[in-house]
C-alpha cells in the first residue's frame, strides 16, 4: 500500500471499541479482526476523513519507524476487505 | 485475523513503549466490553431428546421469553454491536416466531447462526436461509454413521441432518457448519466427519462432551478415553486449521503444543449463554445457579449483567490454579474446563476431569458421589419421543469417570451443539495465537 493511496472502512463492515484497541467486524465475510492498538483504531476510522494513507497516519501521529508496520497491516486488512481502496482524490 | 502492527524483526519489544500491543488473550482474560461468543438458547423445547444434552431440554418453560422481550434483546444486542450471536435450544426452530425474529436480527444488524438439528429444514426454508449474508446454519451430527449418531442423538436423527445438509448445499448455501460432540465412539470417525462436511461444501466443528445438563448421566460413558484424547490431539494437530474447535480443546494443549482454537476458557470474559428465560450465565455448559450472573429481565438489561455483575467480575480476576499450579503444563492448559469441573464434583481449582497428565482421575476417585451437583434445571420429555435413541448395551471398558449421579428412566436428548466459539472467530483466534508468539510480519 502507497501513502499516496485513497483508502476507506469497507460499507458493510463496522467497529466495536475495546479495551486493546477495536473489534472489527465485516457483515459481507462474517470475518471478524481484532485490531489490537488504539492508534491502528484511530487510523482506520480516520481513513474516511484524509484524501490519502499518508495523510490519516500523520493525524494519528504514527511516526516515521513506525510507518512500515502500520502500512502492512493497513495492507492485510485491505487483502480481507475490511478496507477498500477508493479512487484517488474521491472527496474525504 | 489478528491485526497488529508489529516491530520489524529484531528492534527490541519494548521500542513501542506504551502502543506495544499485548497479546489479546490478556485481554480476553479481563473480559471485553460485549462478548465476542453469545449463544442465545431461544427454548427449552425440543422434538428429541438426544441422550447427552447439555441444557436437559424437551419441554418448553411456560417462563420463556417473549416475542417482545426477543425482539427487545436483540436491540440491545445490536447497541452493544453484538455483531451476530448463535441462537440454540432446545430446537430453535420449534418456536413459532422462530423465523421472524431471525427477520429481525438481520433488520438490526446481527447475524445469526443457529444450531438444529434439521428436522425442519424444508427446500423453500433452505432457499431463503441461503439468500442472506446475516445467516449461518449449524447442523448437529455426533457420528458419520447412523449407527454412531443416533445412539446419541435418535433414531432417524442422522438422516434429517443429511437431508437438511442436502437441502442447504442444493439452495447454494456454503460453509454451515456441521457440529460434533466427540464421544469415545466418533473419535475414529473424525476422517470420516471431514470428508462428509467436505462433500457439503460445510465447515467441520467439534465440541467436547460435557458432563452438563443431561451429559452428566452419560459422561462416564461416553467421554473419550485417555487413549483417544490423545488421538484427537493429534487429529487437530494435523487438521484443526480446517475445522472449528471454539474454547473447547485447550485442556489437551497439555499434551504439548497449542491447538488452533482459543486456548482459553472464555466463560464470562468473552463467552456467556443466555438462555430461554432470560437468564445469563457464564457459558453454555453452565447452566447453575453457580454459574448464573443475573437476567436480561432485571435493571439494566444485558449490558449490565455483562458489564457489572459479581460472577463475571469475579471470572474476569486473576486466578490461582490452585493445586494446577505447580503443574509444568499449568501455562497451556490452565487448569480446564470450569463447567468439567463443577458437574464431576470437583473443587474450581482442581484439575480438569479429562486432566491429560492424569490428575483429573486421581482428583475423581476422591470426590464422593453426593458432592456432585444436581442439575440446575430440568426440561426433559417425561416419557419417550418419536425420534428417542438408539440405546444399545455399550461393549469394553466402561466409565472412567463418575456413573450417573441421578437416575432417569426416560432417554434423553441433546438440544443444540452450540458451544463457546463461533466459527469465524476461532479461525481468527487461531491467527492470533500464532502471531502471539515473536514479532513477524505484521498482518
Amino acid at each position: 500500500m502507497q501513502e499516496s493511496e485513497t483508502w476507506r472502512l469497507a460499507p458493510s463492515a463496522a467497529l466495536r471499541p475495546e479495551p486493546f484497541g477495536a473489534l472489527a467486524y465485516d457483515f459481507a465475510s462474517r470475518r471478524l479482526t481484532f485490531l489490537k492498538t488504539p492508534t491502528l483504531v484511530d487510523v482506520v476510522r480516520s481513513l474516511a476523513d484524509h484524501r490519502t494513507v499518508g495523510a490519516a497516519l500523520d493525524a494519528a501521529a504514527v511516526t516515521a519507524e513506525e510507518r512500515p508496520a502500520y502500512l502492512r497491516a493497513l495492507d492485510r486488512l485491505g487483502a480481507t476487505g475490511l478496507i477498500v481502496h477508493a479512487r484517488a482524490g474521491s472527496p474525504p | 485475523m489478528t491485526l497488529t502492527p508489529q516491530p520489524r524483526a529484531g528492534s527490541s519489544p519494548g521500542a513501542r513503549g506504551a502502543s506495544a500491543p499485548r497479546p489479546l488473550v490478556e485481554s480476553f482474560e479481563e473480559g471485553l466490553d460485549a462478548p465476542i461468543c453469545l449463544t442465545w438458547e431461544l427454548t427449552y423445547a425440543c422434538n428429541l431428546a438426544c441422550v447427552h444434552c447439555l441444557s436437559s431440554s424437551g419441554r418448553r418453560d411456560p417462563r420463556e421469553l417473549s416475542t417482545a422481550e426477543c425482539r427487545a434483546l436483540i436491540e440491545d444486542f445490536e447497541r452493544m454491536q453484538i455483531f451476530y450471536v448463535n441462537i440454540g435450544g432446545g430446537e430453535p426452530t420449534v418456536r413459532a416466531d422462530f423465523w421472524d425474529l431471525l427477520d429481525h436480527a438481520v433488520e438490526h444488524h446481527v447475524g445469526v447462526k443457529f444450531s438444529t438439528n434439521g428436522f425442519r429444514i424444508t427446500p423453500d426454508r433452505a432457499r431463503r436461509l441461503a439468500a442472506s449474508d446475516y445467516i449461518d446454519v449449524q447442523i448437529s451430527l455426533d457420528g458419520a454413521t447412523a449407527a454412531v449418531n443416533d445412539a446419541v442423538r435418535g433414531a432417524g436423527t442422522h438422516a434429517a441432518a443429511l437431508r437438511a445438509l442436502g437441502l442447504l448445499q442444493d439452495a447454494g448455501m456454503r460453509g454451515m457448519k456441521i457440529s460434533v460432540v466427540c464421544t469415545r465412539h466418533n473419535i475414529d470417525q473424525l476422517d470420516d466427519l471431514a470428508a462428509l462436511a467436505d462433500r457439503h461444501d460445510a465447515t467441520l466443528r467439534l465440541t467436547r462432551l460435557r458432563p452438563s445438563g443431561r451429559g452428566a448421566d452419560v459422561w462416564g460413558e461416553l467421554h473419550p478415553r485417555p487413549e483417544q484424547q490423545r488421538q484427537l490431539y493429534d487429529w487437530l494437530l494435523t487438521n484443526g486449521e480446517r475445522v472449528l474447535t471454539g474454547d473447547s480443546f485447550f485442556h489437551l494443549s497439555a499434551y504439548g503444543q497449542p491447538l488452533p482454537g482459543l486456548n482459553l476458557c472464555g466463560a464470562g470474559r468473552v463467552v456467556c449463554l443466555v438462555d430461554p428465560v432470560g437468564d445469563v450465565y457464564a457459558c453454555p455448559f453452565a447452566i447453575h445457579e453457580r454459574f448464573r450472573a443475573g437476567s436480561v429481565r432485571g435493571a439494566g438489561g444485558f449490558e449490565q449483567v455483562w458489564r457489572h455483575s459479581d460472577l463475571f467480575t469475579e471470572l474476569r480476576s486473576p486466578t490461582s490454579g490452585g493445586a494446577c499450579s505447580r503443574c509444568s503444563a499449568y501455562d497451556a492448559c490452565r487448569g480446564g474446563c470450569m463447567a468439567a469441573k463443577f458437574f464431576t464434583g470437583l473443587p474450581l481449582d482442581a484439575p480438569d476431569p479429562e486432566c491429560v497428565m492424569g490428575h483429573g482421575q486421581a482428583a475423581l476417585e476422591s470426590v464422593p458421589a453426593s458432592s456432585r451437583p444436581a442439575c440446575g434445571q430440568d426440561h426433559s420429555h417425561p416419557g419417550p419421543v418419536r425420534n428417542a435413541p438408539v440405546r444399545t448395551p455399550v461393549a469394553g471398558p466402561v466409565a472412567l469417570g463418575p456413573v450417573s449421579v441421578r437416575p432417569r428412566s426416560s432417554p434423553p436428548d441433546r438440544a443444540c451443539a452450540s458451544g463457546p466459539l463461533a466459527p469465524r472467530e476461532l479461525t481468527l483466534l487461531t491467527e492470533e495465537r500464532r502471531a502471539a508468539g515473536p514479532p513477524r510480519a505484521a498482518g
